[in-house]
């Protein structure tokens, strides 16, 4: 039987909550690529994408909730990248973010 | 001789004591607490290089005894102009100049309250950390070891709220720097640092704050916690936004470590009143410009040195030692 429908919906909490979130993807990346944590979200990244310019992709945004154990739609979100490099060409702490990019998604593929 | 009193024995008051010894100057320090070295007794190491708060007290003090310095400890001063001073006790003191190196006081943590300082156990202050380290036993109150802890930078700064807008500047490095130690002592610990801004002033801070991140993987995240509290095992639980990802976060700590700011001395309000010196908005002595007489008061006579005019670090502290001693020396020259 299908279930009724009220009209009503429940809205799942919006907070990141670190003590339910499994960081151990997340610890991985980082051991990977340390540099990722030197980040100081400033958005260069973001505002010079070539992807960001025409979706939603932004990749500060990303790898900030993948840091935090995020991990869903992280993947999808990610293959919008083109791998263009310019994020790399304008980082002021100097991080490979092309190579950040490639991580997040060898690491989140099988999720 | 000319007679100059300085008031405040911390770093600046004994640099400005030793600069107008060799000045030609007969300096005496009041220290309203039973030794010299003010604040800095109280801390443990110093940003950014990890060096004994002590060493570098003892290396001061030391030429202030050597010098021969005249020092009364345990003198609280009352009130001041240019010629005398007038201590707590009723005896009034003459003199040629004051210098001010009255320093600054930590803001109270339990004003903000939604942090639970001095309600719930293992909130604690950047202050009472640094004791902690120098007595050698950081812990949680149960003597158990911490496995997450959180810093909160910006406690009693830039902060309307509390009437406190300006900003403490050394708090942001003290941050890093406390979170650095707690890492070393609890490498499998996480560190979480909430900042509404990182600031990093000085020489060596910048690069400190990236090894910080980088090599001992403290997590820094961008929001200011709105409260804290305790959870049914005994932790700690905050919320705060994660900005950058612009979502709520909350999470159950350990320990809370709150980085105060701060303040200005209530006694800079009556020095005022009574010397006819000016006060800044933020309750700061304000020097007679900010530009070229940044150790002057805008009172004949009347000198600033170190943390009375704006939050400083130790070694902008005794760079004004120096300047204000020398702008002391050449108006009681000129007198």
């Amino acid at each position: 039987m299908a279930a009724i429908n009220f009209g009503y919906t429940i809205s799942k909490p919006r907070a990141i909550d670190i003590d339910r979130n499994n960081l151990r993807k997340s610890d991985e990346i980082l051991h990977e690529m340390p540099e990722l944590q030197a980040c100081i979200g400033c958005g260069s990244c973001t505002a010079v994408c070539t992807a960001g310019n025409l979706t939603s992709f932004n990749f500060r945004k990303v790898h900030t909730l993948v840091r935090r154990g995020e991990y869903e739609g992280a993947y999808e979100e990610m293959n919008k990248c083109m791998l263009c490099g310019k994020c790399r060409l304008v980082c002021p702490r100097g991080i490979n973010t092309r190579g950040v990019a490639m991580l997040i998604k060898r690491k989140l593929g099988d999720f | 001789m000319k007679r100059v009193i300085v008031i405040g024995g911390g770093v600046a008051g004994m640099q400005t004591a030793l600069r107008l010894a060799d000045d030609g100057c007969d300096p005496l320090i009041l220290e309203k607490e039973g030794e010299l070295g003010g604040k800095l007794r109280d801390w443990y190491v110093l940003f950014p290089t990890f060096t004994p708060a002590s060493e570098v007290l003892a290396e001061l003090k030391g030429r202030v005894i050597r010098r021969g310095i005249e020092v009364r400890t345990s003198a609280e001063v009352a009130a001041f102009t240019p010629h005398s001073v007038t201590l707590a006790g009723g005896e009034t003191l003459a003199c040629d100049a004051v210098v001010v190196a009255t320093g600054f006081t930590l803001f109270d943590a339990r004003i903000k309250e939604e942090y639970g300082y001095g309600i719930y156990d293992n909130v604690v202050t950047s202050a009472d950390l640094e004791r902690m380290f120098a007595e050698g036993r950081v812990a949680k109150s149960d003597g158990s070891r911490p496995r997450r802890i959180a810093f909160l930078h910006c406690v009693g700064s830039r902060d309307e709220k509390v009437c406190q807008s300006h900003c403490s500047r050394v708090c942001c490095i003290t941050g890093v720097k406390q979170a650095m130690e707690m890492k070393r002592l609890f490498p499998e610990a996480d560190v979480f640092n909430f900042y509404m801004d990182i600031r990093m002033f000085g020489p060596g801070y910048e690069e400190m704050y990236r090894e910080a991140q980088q090599r001992c993987n403290i997590h820094f995240v961008r929001g200011r916690i709105s409260e804290a509290s305790p959870t049914i095992d005994g932790r700690i639980q905050i919320k705060a936004e994660d900005t950058l990802t612009g979502r709520p976060l909350k999470m159950s700590v350990d320990m809370l470590v709150l980085l105060v700011g701060m303040r200005a001395n209530d006694s800079n309000a009556r020095f005022a009143a009574q010397s006819g010196v000016e006060r800044s908005p933020s309750g700061f002595l304000a020097p007679k410009s900010l530009f070229l007489d940044g150790v002057r008061s805008t009172a004949e006579g009347i000198f600033y040195a170190g943390t009375v005019t704006a939050p400083k670090s130790v070694g902008e502290c005794v760079c004004e030692g120096y300047a204000a001693a020398d702008a002391a020396a050449e108006y009681v020259k000129e007198r």
